[in-house]
């Protein structure tokens, strides 16, 4: 599988390529920040009308990831749709696309910044989800420790002879692990970014997605 | 010269003047609907372009706006403005003339649309804005002439494009409306007049007399060219020579990284602190004023500079044009000449300085095309629909319109004569609800129809974000920079793909000065001055022109000769012994030399396609090359070759020239590629798609807000592949940096005649490219390779990865 294997307070987990975190135990996959309905939410706010493609994309490559490893719980860490308004006109063929893909197991969604209070759609909406030893929120609290948390949508910087990679990144240290966002319309915040410098310990590692996972301190 | 009034005659007598014969030409002819006078620097070729309008609004016109007037550059705006002011008071008129560019305050421009002047001086940009108010047909209303200054520079650009659409518009609210252009010298004078006239109506061309030819010559320096790079450093203490000798150098370069570079080590050996200025594109405007203004008082010596100086500004007393770099294209060279010296019927005096040793060759064709006045350009093909869209937006801010009749009217402008229906519906769609194959913005369609048919903006609001977005310049991927310190003063701009590459404690020249990078700041590159003699980082990359088609044919046909008696030495014993121990490119035919070196198996293809055909050439060859197992690891690419490197040697090259194949690889696996993902960003963006500016209120803080335009490239890629943006960035893809067209031109010109050589080591012709900077290296699986074994690294030296858990 591709993915880079690590523990935190005594759990091993995985960061998958695909930017999902795999807990093997619990066969628990948990995604951050899909925001679905992106490009609806541009369009009503600004008139812009990017390729209406996203939401669709994104569940693409979550189904990917459902069927490769077969969760018993999914975990959508906050931010799961732009805004409450996008969440209420997914079209009816995505919304029947998530309920396919939420049949068999238990999905619990977290609130986010985006879309606090209900979705209208199946499974468990919570403000924080504890699993001990970890705790699932949407952003991270300072001070914590077993803690899964989104909302960055973290990217880290790699260079080398002459050639600069950027790619959406875990952060991860002894407390925590922020993960990168998983929807297609998302950007990058840095990992050298005070909000995330001050968060993570100093020898967090940042773990970078793509076809390969590739860890590097956090760069800052 | 009846056709004068008493007044502006009476000033030219005064002076012991006569105008120009093309200058009452121009007069006589004031009544036809479009004329285009092409005259050299200096000809009082503005003059000319005014004359009629002074002559008609005589001493005491009526109120109300009667000539507009457009050029490329803001500057050449307000200086107009400066040297028309003084001979129209001098000459008892009382006529109000002001200019409107981005500079101009709000309360002005307000002013000006309640109580517009005789004649209005503007841009393209600020002509299309005020089309975009609701009152246009008032603020226009009574507008007679347009003079469009410089039209060779505009109609190069999309700026023109939309310039010329800007104008059908005009005519559409002014029937009578009479166009004039004023240019430069060009190729080809009746596409121009056919460009500028309103199709299908005919247009003048009055020619001005060309003047003497300019005295120009190779610049003779003690040191030989260096072999490969681009710098002309070693041409120094030659050119500090000239600049002692004359009174008002203008030194161009080719890019502004070359233009620092060079500045700075003239700099470096200007022993005697003779005032040398530097001027480009990239620079903080308050530096470039200062710059300017200096020159026209006449207080330097010598200007390093780049394209931002050829446009007709007048800069006082310049008596020596050197060109560093060989000139790419013999027209841009030409207009470049008529820099210097402006005073009519005086030839201007140039000297080039090739860089190194080939482009010694490329200045020598170069030479003879101008003295056999055959100037060079690429037919620009149809306008381009990102343009068109933008135009659509424009017109509906302006109010309600008719498709079938702004259909025709957009056919009435030059570039988009032969628009098809089909294409002009698809904008439209585009504009109205994205024109995606998925019907998904029905609700917030930009674009709505009114019962009577009439197209207009659904949300009013949305007006005011288009026109915040008009234009067609791309400067989005740009970074200011600034020195540190609060209120620290700005320098200019970087590219973002240069300031990505900085590391703290990296140095490079910006304006002349070494800075030391600091940091990145809320998207401004924030430097420190630094003492060091030598920055370590090269310098940021400028745009790469490639050498004309017509210029690299003369190159050919210069090898074909026994002997080079015109070439210095060291050039033709150069090309001699490339001749005896290879063959030298021939036209017609393509030279392929394959040869190992270095333990690698190298392949270099003469294609002499430019620059950014070559670039191509290489992307497609290498992966054709992967698929065949060749294992190549890089390639670089120049003007006149493309040499790669691999494992491998080659045993059959024609497989690899195949057009059916090449043409694949374009559209199928160059739509993954960088060039491809900055094309689609540059037309989105003019589309109105992607917008660069948004209302400070609706800007949100945090950067993850944003995400990357490839994202969007990707995404319609994957689910909507025959999208109008896609096709537009195909289009675009045929020329510009990708350049395909200048492949499908070489495939033809060599059809099926292809030399593969199989030589023992480098040739004499291929040396040079190893020195190249720019290789590029071939991605792929060595890209994931490369991240492993540096991720490996960083681990082991940061101690991490001997940490448990990790």
């Amino acid at each position: 599988m591709n993915g880079y294997d690590f523990t935190l307070a005594g759990v091993s987990l995985v960061a998958l390529g695909s930017g999902a975190l795999w807990w093997p135990d619990q066969r628990l996959l948990c995604v951050s920040d899909l925001h679905l309905g992106k490009s609806e939410r541009l369009a009503r706010r600004s008139g812009a009308a990017l390729p209406p493609y996203d939401t669709r994309d994104t569940l693409n490559r979550l189904a990917a990831d459902l069927t490769r490893l077969q969760p018993q719980i999914v975990v959508c860490l906050g931010d799961s749709f732009d805004d409450l308004d996008a969440a209420s006109a997914l079209p009816e063929e995505e919304r029947r696309w998530i309920a396919r893909l939420q049949a068999g197991r238990r999905w619990v969604w977290i609130e986010g910044n985006h879309d606090p209070g209900p979705i209208g759609l199946g499974g468990t909406l919570l403000a924080e989800l504890p699993v001990a030893p970890l705790t699932f929120r949407h952003i991270a609290r300072p001070g914590a420790s077993g803690e899964i948390s989104g909302h960055y949508h973290p990217k880290a910087t790699l260079r080398t002879r002459g050639r600069t990679m950027t790619r959406p990144a875990f952060l991860a240290d002894r407390n925590r692990v922020i993960l990168p966002a998983y929807g297609t319309y998302t950007g990058g915040l840095r990992s050298q970014n005070p909000a995330l410098a001050e968060l993570m310990r100093p020898e967090a590692l940042a773990l970078l997605t793509g076809a390969t996972v590739h860890a590097i301190p956090m760069p800052r | 010269m009846p056709l004068l009034p008493p007044g502006i005659e009476g000033w030219f007598t005064a002076r012991g003047w006569a105008p120009h014969p093309h200058q009452t030409d121009m007069l006589a002819r004031a009544a036809e609907p479009a004329t285009l006078l092409i005259a050299p620097t200096g000809g009082g070729k503005t003059m000319a372009g005014f004359l009629p309008t002074l002559a008609e609004l005589g001493a005491d016109p009526a109120p109300g706006l009667h000539t507009l007037y457009v050029s490329p550059l803001k500057a050449l705006a307000a200086d107009i403005k400066r040297n028309l002011r003084v001979p129209v008071e001098e000459m008892g008129l009382n006529i109000r003339i002001e200019d409107r560019t981005g500079d101009t305050s709000q309360t002005q421009k307000k002013r000006q649309r309640a109580d517009p002047p005789h004649i209005l001086l503007t841009t393209p940009e600020s002509l299309a804005l005020l089309l975009s108010y609701e009152d246009a047909p008032r603020i226009f209303a009574g507008l007679q002439r347009i003079v469009v200054d410089e039209i060779h520079a505009l109609a190069e650009s999309k700026r023109g494009d939309q310039l010329l659409l800007a104008l059908a518009r005009l005519q559409g609210l002014c029937p009578g409306l009479r166009r004039v252009g004023l240019s430069a010298t060009v190729e080809d004078p009746a596409a121009m007049a056919r460009l500028l006239a309103r199709h299908p109506d005919p247009c003048t061309i009055v020619q001005a007399d060309p003047g003497p030819d300019p005295d120009i010559a190779m610049l003779q320096t003690a040191e030989l060219p260096p072999w490969a790079g681009g710098g002309g450093a070693y041409a120094i203490p030659a050119v500090l020579d000239e600049i002692k000798r004359h009174r008002t150098t203008l030194i161009f370069h080719n890019t502004r990284a070359q233009a620092e570079i060079f500045f700075h080590n003239l700099w470096l050996a200007n022993d005697e602190g003779l005032a040398i200025g530097i001027h480009h594109g990239s620079l903080d405007r308050a530096q470039r004023e200062r710059v300017e203004a200096a020159m026209t008082a006449g207080q330097l010596r010598a200007i390093v500079c780049t394209g931002t100086l050829d446009l007709g500004i007048d800069w006082g007393d310049v008596d020596l044009v050197i060109q560093v770099g060989a000139p790419k294209n013999v027209k841009r060279l030409v207009q470049r000449l008529g820099r210097a010296n402006h005073r009519y019927n005086a030839p201007s005096k140039a000297l080039l300085v090739p860089a190194n040793r080939f482009e010694v060759v490329e200045c020598v064709a170069a030479l003879e095309a101008v003295r056999d006045h055959a100037l060079d350009g690429d037919p620009r093909g149809p306008g381009p629909l990102d343009v068109l869209c933008q135009h659509l937006l424009i017109v509906a801010c302006s109010g309600p319109f008719d498709a079938d009749q702004l259909y025709a009217e957009v056919r009435s402008a030059g570039p988009y004569a032969a628009l098809p229906r089909a294409d002009f519906d698809d904008c439209l769609e585009f504009c109205a609800t994205g024109g995606y194959a998925l019907k998904a913005y029905d609700k917030w369609r930009r674009l709505m129809q009114r019962p009577d048919g009439r197209w207009h903006l659904r949300d009013p609001r949305s007006a005011q974000r288009i026109r915040m977005n008009i234009g067609t310049i791309q400067d989005s991927d740009l970074l200011k920079v600034r020195m540190s310190g609060r209120g620290g003063k700005p320098l200019g701009e970087v590219e973002e793909a240069f300031a990505a590459s900085l590391s703290e404690g990296d140095t490079f020249l910006i304006g002349g000065q070494i800075v030391r990078y600091e940091g990145l700041r809320e998207m401004t590159v924030v430097v420190r001055r630094d003492a060091a003699r030598k920055p370590k980082v090269a310098t940021f990359s400028g745009t790469k022109f490639a050498t004309s088609t017509q210029l690299s044919a003369r190159i050919l046909t210069l090898f074909a000769a026994d002997d080079w008696p015109q070439l210095p030495r060291h050039t033709a014993d150069w090309l001699a012994l490339q001749r005896a121990v290879s063959r030298l490119p021939q036209q017609g035919r393509l030279l392929i030399e394959s040869f190992p070196h270095d333990g690698r198996a190298h392949l270099c293809v003469y294609g002499f396609a430019g620059r950014n055909a070559q670039q191509t050439l290489g992307l497609l060859l290498t992966k054709r090359m992967e698929e065949m197992g060749l294992a190549p690891m890089g390639f670089v690419a120049t003007d006149y070759a493309t040499l790669i490197w691999g494992l491998d040697p080659l045993d059959d090259p024609a497989p690899l020239f195949d057009r059916a194949a090449l043409r694949n690889g374009l559209d199928h696996w160059l739509a993954g590629n960088a060039v491809m993902k900055r094309t689609f960003r540059a037309s989105a963006t003019i589309a109105g798609l992607i917008e660069r500016n948004i209302p400070a209120a609706q800007r949100k803080t945090g950067r993850q807000a944003t995400f990357s335009s490839d994202i969007l490239y990707d995404t319609l890629l994957r689910y909507d592949p025959s999208h109008l943006l896609l096709r537009i960035t195909r289009a675009e893809a045929l020329r510009g940096l990708v350049d395909f067209g200048r492949i499908e031109e070489m495939l033809d010109r060599v059809g099926s005649r292809i030399d593969h050589l199989n030589l023992q080591r480098v040739t004499p012709l291929a040396a040079p490219l190893l020195l190249e900077v720019g290789k590029v290296p071939v991605s792929g699986a060595a890209e994931e390779r490369l991240m492993a074994e540096e991720a490996e690294r960083l681990m082991q030296s940061s101690g991490l990865a001997t940490l448990p858990g990790n």
